[in-house]
């Protein structure tokens, strides 16, 4: 069958039409997610950035905004992360081996599976009212940093569990027979050859974890975590506050010169965010070179 | 010739979940000699393979029965240790799977394994499983680079090196030379001979030339069936059953 020269151009140009058409929704959708990225970093940068120094890193909070500071916020911060990483990452990857190494495809661990999917979509306030009643009534632990790092160390569980899992699934099956062939048991293969491999994936993804729950503020101003902290937390049941509690006071608050204050720390959270993330980004590319070696 | 069975597999039958695998398998294999196991794709030679040292176990939804004897001993009978059984049954696989580690770990994971620990012993057992494998000159000065450094054919023999650096009795090749060009093949093929005066071995190929060169017997596996078992040069020149003809002839297959 022979297509006519003029139908044919036609045929074509429509198609270069919808090409053109398919072309710019992409670019649009992509402004569109970037754009706003830009204009909510930039609106912070406008408010913030003056008020970025060593004296602002450095101070408690004050009533005065231009003395005010978030030194308690961040060392609440990073304390929080670091005992919830204690907590969570041990029992994650734990967790995780146990499903992909020993549990095998039972009944039972397809239960396990599907609740874990489910309870990394439920939303950060309901670990929130979890930890109150649990770690701040039931044991006792008060509105402390440890009551915010065990309560944050539940909501960052299941997404550990899931991606260390996926680290572990990319470890070849061939890897792991060469060791049982050579009389290693379960344990001995997993330990000197699937977790070296798997380690750079599960760190990856795990301090992508902890770099969602650096910004969580629900789960902690559920459990009651303080907005006003003066001081530095001096052990685990210290009170504490953390950055996301910092910045959601000051910006409540109806001074504009606290408005400034949270569009800075904003820009500090964001840094903490980036620096954890260029270390998963590193991890990663590690990670690579190690396979293609 | 002194005959020593060491192998000896009865009424073999073997399953995926609801797929059979194997159908009443019974061959035996002598002691220092190369079986080999021919058959077209999906006939039951991998599975037949590894159920000799019981790493199958590890697939899920995999089950077996009927008597495998080593020696003597039943390596599906209760209470037997398989990580005991893998270390007296060495196996290579189809692809070469070192360990991305240094060639002198990779050889010195299985005796680390059996708890040695003392610097002179491992590098006494490195090296003479190098040289077994016949890979110690090339690699002698480079122990501690990276295994996946090697060529395949080196990584191959490397594999060869660390089954026998945990000293079995039987090795069993899972199609060893697939991977390779004709070279590497040549080399592994030698290899064989050579250690065949040490080891039992029982390798499974696609390659008949390769089975007709290396092997003593021959075993020829159709959908889960042996359909004809019996020594390398009878099978090759003169086969009992029309079906192992046709097939090492290669009118199908």
């Amino acid at each position: 069958m022979r297509i006519e020269a003029h139908t044919l151009a036609r045929m074509l140009s429509r198609r270069r039409g919808m090409e053109l058409g398919f072309k710019a929704l992409a670019v649009t959708t992509l402004a569109i997610a970037l754009g706003s990225l830009a204009l909510l970093l930039l609106d912070a940068i406008a408010d913030g950035a003056g008020r970025l120094s060593w004296q602002f890193l450095t101070s408690f909070p004050s009533r005065k905004p231009e003395e005010a500071g978030i030194l308690s916020a961040l060392v609440g911060t990073v304390c929080l992360i670091l005992l919830t990483a204690v907590f969570a990452f041990p029992i994650g990857v734990g967790a995780a081996i146990y499903l992909e190494e020993y549990a095998g495809k039972s009944w039972f661990s397809r239960v396990v599976e599907v609740n874990i999917s489910n309870l990394a979509g439920v939303p950060s306030i309901i670990y929130g009212l979890l930890g109150l009643e649990l770690f701040v009534r039931a044991m006792g632990f008060d509105r402390s940093l440890l009551s915010g790092a065990l309560t944050m160390a539940l909501l960052v569980l299941p997404i550990i569990i899931i991606s260390s899992r996926e680290a572990l699934r990319t470890v070849p099956r061939s890897i792991r027979e060469a060791s049982f062939a050579l009389g290693a048991d379960r344990w001995q293969t997993i330990w000197h050859q699937v977790l070296p491999l798997a380690l750079p994936g599960i760190l990856t993804g795990s301090i992508l974890a902890f770099s969602r729950a650096i910004g969580e503020a629900a789960p902690l101003i559920t459990i009651g975590a303080l907005t006003y902290v003066a001081f530095l937390p001096d052990g685990l049941f210290a009170p504490f506050t953390a950055l996301p509690i910092q910045i959601f006071n000051w910006v409540s608050r109806p001074q504009a010169g606290f408005h400034a204050n949270a569009a800075a720390a904003i820009l500090v959270l964001l840094a903490v965010l980036l620096l954890m993330n260029a270390l998963a980004v590193f991890l990663r590319q590690r990670y690579q070179k190690r396979l293609n070696l | 010739m002194d005959e020593t069975t060491a192998l000896e597999v009865h009424d073999l039958n073997a399953w995926y979940g609801h797929t059979q695998a194997l159908r009443n398998m019974s061959l035996s294999m002598m002691e220092r000699r190369i079986t080999a196991v021919i058959g077209p794709s999906g006939c039951g030679k991998s599975t037949f393979i590894r159920c000799l040292n019981r790493i199958n176990d590890l697939m899920p939804g995999f089950r077996v029965a009927g008597r495998v004897l080593f020696k003597g001993q039943d390596l599906y009978a209760p209470g037997v240790d398989p990580i005991e059984i893998r270390l007296r049954i060495g196996m290579v696989f189809q692809k070469p799977n070192p360990f991305p580690k240094p060639i002198y770990d990779n050889v010195a994971f299985g005796p680390r394994l059996c708890g040695i620990k003392e610097r002179a012993r491992l590098d006494a057992l490195v090296e003479e499983s190098l040289k077994k494998a016949a890979l110690w000159d090339e690699v002698k000065d480079k122990l501690h680079h990276s295994a996946l450094a090697l060529s395949g054919g080196q990584q191959q023999r490397l594999c060869i090196a660390r089954a026998l650096a945990v000293e079995p009795e039987v090795l069993l090749l899972d199609e060893p030379c697939s991977a390779l060009d004709p070279i590497a093949t040549g080399r592994i093929e030698e290899l064989l001979l050579d250690l065949k005066k040490n080891y039992t071995m029982v390798i499974v190929t696609h390659n008949m030339q390769q089975a007709a060169r290396v092997s003593d017997t021959t075993a020829f596996f159709m959908l889960g069936q042996l359909v004809e078992f019996g020594p390398t040069s009878q099978i090759f020149t003169n086969p009992r059953d029309k079906v192992t003809e046709d097939y090492i002839t290669g009118r199908f297959g």
